[in-house]
């Protein structure tokens, strides 16, 4: 006869009072064989749960959760094929230290290692994607684990962290163990800035003629964007953010220079290539940004301020490193309250620079630009206004268009550039913060690549606003190969499209077609008052480039398209 | 340029894959690596001896070592006044003649024979590298007919020499 001990709980349920533990609100999955345990225990755990389309859609969606309410996103999958779908959305959360936690299943213990049903090893093929990773051995080590792994991902530089969890332990019934300290001796994030560098660097200022600051997705994370506002405006050090800086400092703001890097603005690239002193915040140099390293900075003082100490010296030899938090970086410079006043002929150079080459586009037809449209978007918003994108040129135009002034409202895949992260990832913005206008701007590629969570947002009736930037193309591809190879445009056209507006109506998704620029301003309000859920097919020129760029290979001092060939600006400064 | 890295790490399965990983994600060339229990059951010791270009990625190397949240501790030794030993055994093909000119040929070396056979023996030498090689190089010309050998294992001496600063103060 069968004896249950009173004072005994399966694996899973010890497992989801971990992660209330954790006050996690939201949980993204997709439930299979190996985490039936797991799915009926949260069958009636009182914990949201969001069923998405694919587990790509709900890592990409926890990643955008992650990203605008700052805590970290959960997602569960099963084993082997669910867990394998999850690898892209964390390869991307490690590139952009997005914080998660992921619960894989797993065969059962007994069966581990021979090529079961359903069968991955999770562990080995997430240890180059995750900031750490568990199997668990002993249903009586999950609340341990599940603590561990919350405070590895939110802590330090935040990543992805994955438990891989063997249905036999979560099946199991066992004595559920209240201990659970947590016991991480190899892991000591430093976040006090040593105050000797601190004052290296604030005599670097002083020495300065011509400083600037470059801020990174890394003030986003240590919420520090105020500080750093306040800090640029009493020195009146002018601003470059990185693509995941965007909104760090304000847009409209005097002293902002625009993003820099290959796609960046004329006056950030030239202010990071003529500087003698660069700050950088929360940044890592990605080669997007830097270019041809041999002409990025080079004959400035470089400032690398950053979390993480394996970012410092890896891609720009730094002349004062300073590990620690954002934020306690910058109060500490500001708390120093030192003497010092940016020279005025540097601002005037690069406000001259910033007026005189500011982003363009030509419109003399009445062709619809995806320019226009994300700058249209722009104009009808507001502070409640997220933005997601998904990658390339929609991507692009949407970092440069729209004028990113309030922190925490963009998100968009930075270092991986994940294809397809832009939908799910603005149905996890939106519930991040459901007040909040949540507008995609996708590539009508992109959006094909996880088009099935259109399901998430009609289960939900997600009011998000979704443009699609539909030129029948993969435009950065075509872009490339307009420019770099002799306009031979192999697999980048789609000739054969579905019909959005239908896709959508399927869905019970309102719809709209913009054709032309005839009308845009008026059909863009029009979307962007729309109660509901919308998807907006916005037929735009196919023949389109992101400009200003610095081809490949050629350093920020290179760039081409910086004004219109048919004005008589200089195309090319070298 | 070689160089020598000690880590302290968890003893927990799966951390040496975490380590090498990262050396092969990073394209470091292991030269030779040990691993072993240290004086902690919980803490095992990984000794490797990499090929790097420039001593900057050395540091890059420690730094992204370090990062393992399971190991605790990544020093480069190289410049220290360390003790460095390997181990290597030499199976060797013998005659009635060759056998005692072997023995008298390795005592120098402090090696000895640790399995004797009809037609072959068995050396056994521990000591520095280039200690290692010297022998056999000495022992080529009898005919070997297998190597085994176990990769560097060091630490640094307990009395020191000054310490150089370390390029970053965080």
């Amino acid at each position: 006869m069968h004896i249950q001990k009173v004072n005994e709980i399966s694996g899973a349920q010890i497992l989801i009072e971990s992660i209330k533990a954790e006050s996690v609100e939201l949980i993204f999955g997709y439930p299979g064989g190996a985490v039936l345990p797991i799915y009926d225990v949260l069958y009636d755990a009182n914990i949201r749960h969001i069923l998405t389309r694919h587990e790509q859609g709900a890592i990409h969606a926890a990643e955008g959760y992650a990203r605008i309410s700052g805590r970290p996103g959960v997602v569960i999958a099963t084993s082997g094929p669910g867990a394998t779908n999850l690898i892209t959305g964390l390869a991307n959360a490690m590139m952009d230290s997005t914080p998660l936690v992921v619960f894989t299943g797993q065969v059962g213990t007994a069966t581990i290692g021979t090529d079961a049903f359903q069968e991955a090893d999770i562990i080995g093929l997430t240890m180059p994607v995750t900031k750490h990773n568990y199997q668990v051995r002993d249903a009586r080590d999950i609340p341990r684990i599940v603590k561990e792994a919350f405070h590895i991902a939110t802590t330090g530089r935040p990543g992805p962290v994955v438990i891989d969890l063997p249905r036999d332990i979560v099946q199991t019934k066992t004595k559920k163990n209240e201990e659970k300290v947590l016991y991480l001796p190899g892991y000591q994030p430093t976040y006090e800035p040593n105050q000797g560098q601190i004052e290296k660097l604030i005599n670097a200022i002083k020495r300065s003629k011509k400083p600037v600051i470059l801020s990174g997705g890394g003030v986003l994370i240590s919420r520090a964007a105020k500080e750093l506002t306040n800090f640029a405006d009493k020195y009146k050090i002018p601003v470059v953010t990185t693509l995941l800086g965007l909104g760090t400092f304000p847009a409209s703001h005097d002293l902002f220079l625009g993003m820099g890097g290959m796609h960046g603005t004329f006056a950030a690239n030239s202010a990071m290539f003529e500087c003698d002193l660069l700050i950088s915040i929360g940044a890592r140099f990605d080669d997007r940004l830097t270019c041809n390293t041999n002409s990025f900075a080079k004959n400035a003082v470089i400032v690398h301020i950053d979390i993480d100490p394996a970012e410092i010296g890896k891609i720009i030899k730094t002349d004062i490193p300073i590990v620690g938090d954002a934020k306690r970086a910058l109060n500490s410079l500001l708390n120093a309250n030192f003497e010092y006043e940016c020279n005025k002929d540097w601002l005037d150079n690069l406000m001259s620079k910033k007026s005189n080459y500011p982003l363009w586009y030509t419109e003399e037809d009445n062709l619809l630009r995806p320019q226009r449209v994300v700058e249209t978007i722009h104009k009808y918003s507001d502070e409640n206004t997220i933005v997601a994108s998904d990658v390339g040129q929609n991507q692009m135009f949407a970092a440069q268009f729209y004028k990113h002034d309030f922190p925490h409202k963009w998100v968009s895949s930075g270092g991986l550039g994940t294809m397809g992260f832009g939908l799910p990832s603005a149905i996890g913005a939106q519930f991040a913060d459901p007040e909040a206008t949540v507008i995609a701007i996708l590539g009508d590629g992109g959006f094909q690549m996880t088009i099935q969570e259109l399901g998430v947002i009609q289960e939900y009736g997600l009011p998000l606003k979704i443009f699609i930037l539909n030129n029948n193309a993969l435009g950065m591809v075509r872009q490339w190969q307009e420019s770099f190879y002799n306009k031979r445009y192999s697999n980048s056209l789609l000739e054969s499209q579905p019909n959005f507006s239908k896709v959508a109506e399927a869905y019970g998704i309102h719809s709209m077609t913009i054709n032309n620029s005839n009308n845009v301003e008026a059909e863009i309000q029009l979307a962007l008052a729309y109660k509901g859920p919308i998807v907006v097919d916005c037929r735009v020129t196919q023949y389109e480039k992101v400009l200003p760029m610095v081809p490949p290979g050629r350093g920020i001092n290179e760039m081409e398209g910086i004004a219109n060939e048919a004005d008589n600006y200089s195309n090319s400064i070298k | 340029m070689k160089r020598i890295i000690t880590a302290t790490v968890l003893n927990k399965s799966g951390v040496l894959n975490r380590v090498t990983g990262v050396m092969s994600r990073r394209r470091f060339n292991i030269e030779s690596i040990s691993v072993g229990q240290t004086e902690n059951v919980n803490i095992s010791r990984i000794t490797f001896v990499v090929v790097v270009d420039m001593i900057d990625d050395i540091e890059q190397l420690t730094k992204q070592l370090n990062k393992q949240i399971d190991v605790l501790k990544v020093n480069d030794i190289t410049d220290e006044s360390v003790i460095a030993r390997e181990l290597a055994l030499v199976k060797l093909s013998t005659n009635k003649t060759t056998r005692s000119e072997i023995y008298s040929l390795i005592e120098p070396f402090r090696a000895s024979v640790i399995d004797v056979s009809k037609d072959s023996l068995v050396v056994q030498v521990t000591g520095t590298n280039t200690k290692v090689e010297a022998l056999i190089d000495l022992l080529r010309p009898f005919g070997i007919k297998e190597i085994a050998r176990t990769g560097v294992t060091a630490f640094t001496r307990s009395v020191k020499i000054e310490e150089k600063p370390t390029a970053f103060i965080s």
